[in-house]
């Protein structure tokens, strides 16, 4: 490629940016296209949606506020007391005669943590855990999938390789295994700081693949069309045409991956949890508390287990709608 | 044909090579197994003389060529936790765990299969409404809940079925079994369901959208077009031609049925592999650790090699692409 070349394409480059108008205008132009857009019209067509968005929105709102919404700030091992453990919800009894009372909403566990408070602090884990692996696995699944797709050949039969072995075994068994392998290479007091680390790698490590492949095969597509063709004529750099002309083509699919991930995600997580090899049980997420509360249900108190349960149950099912209407919103063929 | 074949068990080869990398590399870093057997008093005489033994101080190709040898003989060396063999230790567990799967995909495929096929005739039936619903329901519920929640209603309030191990256990030839014991059965029921459950709604739906769409095919309307009684093109025609997907899927789903009867397990302290594998886990035992991976991944390869082989013998299509050499 000639300098000459180069030198144009910088020309050209710089040319668009005068163009362009300032960042609050920019911003002020896409929110309007957005809500004159088709994904905005569908929303407000779809019921479900709504309700499913509306439920996930509340469910993040007391996620974040947490610290300030929970009548009892339950992180705080300080105030925890042994005399309030294992109350019933309010307007329950439990087996063995002990009524509800209204300061415990939906009842204590076994350490006389307030269930209601303990939910909304395990809320806060289990989506930021969430979150933080389906941003490093669209990060590197995109990233990969690009590669993949724009730069073909050796690298990518090595890449598709490896993501075909691993679609082979179930999310929860690779999971499961780096973090028993964390778990062998770091000294005790190490592993335990770094858990919740160790378990956002090992969920975004058995997600990564589904952003790959659908990255690549979009890639693939994109890759031929005219804008590309003319992008590479003029000489610009394959990592640039990559990030600014090929990926912003292909985030519909990624996004609505990375909403049906975070869904899986959350379940994933839970389930570590669950099986005592997620987050520290000091700052416990749902499936931790659900593991908490397992070993009190053959003694008939259920609310322990059961309210999480059904916190997870639904922040989970209102994510999975909102992921089934995006991917049906985003799809020209069924609109 | 042949061709195929040769493909499909070199790139099996190539999994299997793959994982026993990884399992070779978990004894070769992840801890000490010098260590983990002296303990913290051994001389440094004992423990030359131990790693000579073990061959540590061979170079690495030869370690790792020695592990595959033993591994082909099912020598997977002791357990760190429990100082037995780690075979013996899967023999024992491996009969509860493919009980607990097989039942599971029985009850999935006898009850997925007929829901499916009643959701496709009927679609807008209320019976078809209420059965979507609950398979929405049962996609959203995680295993270790719904297995929760059955412990509770049916174990605790209830009182009708046990909540945990395998009740009675009948020795057959070395083979554990408590498929031969009422008691048996009423300790596999609740396991089973719970593992079933998710498959379950995936096979109705798979059936169903399968259903959907044979029904719409050109074959399907010439058959009513001779007049042919509705019950032989539903289930002659139509039902005959869904299954190759629904083999194929199933083909896959045991290797997951396998994975999730980890979390069964724990929910229902059956005693099988994948509670040995997670109690593995939390002791950092290597040994059982890289056996089980190893030998999961035996076993999803040789399902993932089946359904292949299945799906090529079933389907003729497949059989005139490949006479080309064409791939997919």
């Amino acid at each position: 490629m000639s300098a000459a070349r180069r030198t144009d394409a910088m020309a050209i480059n710089t040319d668009r940016r005068e163009i362009t108008p300032s960042l609050a205008g920019r911003a002020a132009d896409s929110l309007h296209r957005f809500f004159d857009g088709d994904v905005y019209y569908s929303f407000r067509r779809s019921p479900v949606a709504m309700v499913a968005f509306a439920v996930t929105l509340v469910l993040f709102f007391v996620a974040i506020f947490a610290p300030w919404v929970a009548p009892h700030n339950t992180d705080d091992v300080t105030t925890l007391n042994l005399m309030n453990a294992r109350f019933p919800p309010w307007g329950f009894t439990d087996p063995f005669g002990t009524e509800g009372v209204a300061r415990f909403l939906l009842g204590t566990d076994d350490q006389g943590r307030d269930i209601f408070s303990a939910m909304m602090f395990g809320l806060q884990i289990s989506l930021m855990v969430g979150f933080a692996s389906v941003i490093l696995a669209a990060v590197v699944g995109t990233s990969l999938g690009l590669i993949s797709g724009y730069i073909g050949g050796r690298l990518d039969s090595v890449i598709m390789r490896i993501a075909d072995i691993q679609l082979t075994f179930p999310a929860i068994l690779i999971a499961l295994l780096i973090d028993g392998t964390v778990a062998g290479l770091l000294p005790r007091a190490v592993a335990q700081d770094l858990k919740i680390y160790v378990l956002i790698l090992a969920i975004a490590a058995s997600q990564w693949v589904n952003f790959a492949r659908t990255v690549r095969g979009s890639t693939l597509v994109e890759k031929n069309k005219e804008y590309v063709q003319a992008a590479k004529v003029i000489g610009v750099h394959p990592a640039l045409i990559m990030i600014r002309h090929v990926l912003p083509n292909v985030t519909g699919p990624v996004l609505v991956i990375a909403t049906l991930s975070l869904a899986l995600a959350i379940l994933t997580e839970a389930t570590l949890s669950f099986l005592g090899v997620g987050v520290p049980v000091t700052h416990p997420s749902l499936g931790t508390l659900i593991r908490i509360g397992q070993q009190y249900i053959f003694s008939g108190e259920w609310w322990m287990t059961i309210f999480p349960s059904l916190a997870l149950v639904v922040l989970v099912l209102a994510v999975n709608l909102l992921g089934d209407w995006l991917r049906d919103a985003l799809n020209p063929k069924l609109r | 044909m042949l061709a195929f074949i040769v493909q499909r068990l070199f790139q099996a080869i190539i999994v299997m090579f793959v994982v026993g990398l990884i399992s070779f590399s978990l004894f070769q870093y992840v801890g000490d197994p010098v260590n983990n057997m002296l303990g913290p008093e051994g001389t440094i005489e004992e423990r030359e003389r131990l790693r000579e033994r073990l061959g540590l101080n061979d170079p690495v190709p030869v370690q790792f060529i020695h592990y595959v040898g033993n591994a082909l003989q099912g020598e997977y060396g002791l357990s760190y936790r429990m100082g037995k063999p780690v075979d013996e230790l899967i023999a024992e567990r491996l009969p509860a765990t493919i009980e607990l799967v097989f039942v599971s995909a029985l009850i999935a495929l006898l009850v997925g299969v007929p829901m499916g096929v009643y959701t496709g005739l009927n679609r807008n039936s209320w019976l078809s409404r209420v059965f979507l619903t609950v398979s929405l329901v049962g996609i959203s519920l995680p295993t270790f809940v719904i297995g929760i929640l059955m412990i509770l209603i049916f174990g605790v309030w209830l009182g009708w079925l046990p909540t945990f191990g395998r009740g009675g256990i009948v020795e057959l030839g070395g083979w554990q079994t408590s498929l031969l014991t009422l008691k048996g059965w009423s300790h596999i029921l609740m396991p089973a369901i719970t593992l079933a459950l998710f498959q379950l709604t995936l096979i109705m739906r798979l059936v169903r959208a399968e259903m959907l769409e044979v029904l719409r095919t050109d074959y399907i309307k010439f058959a009513r077009a001779r007049g042919l009684l509705n019950r032989a093109i539903n289930y002659g025609h139509a039902l005959k031609n869904t299954l190759v997907p629904v083999i194929t899927i199933m083909g896959l789903q045991i290797g997951s049925l396998l994975a999730f009867s980890i979390i069964t397990e724990t929910v229902f302290a059956w005693p099988g592999m994948g509670l040995l594998f997670l109690q593995g886990i939390a002791f950092v035992d290597i040994p059982v650790m890289a056996s089980y991976l190893v030998l999961m991944a035996l076993f999803f390869v040789v399902i993932n090699l089946i359904v292949d082989l299945l799906y090529y013998a079933v389907d003729p299509r497949l059989r005139s692409e490949h006479v080309g050499g064409a791939a997919h």
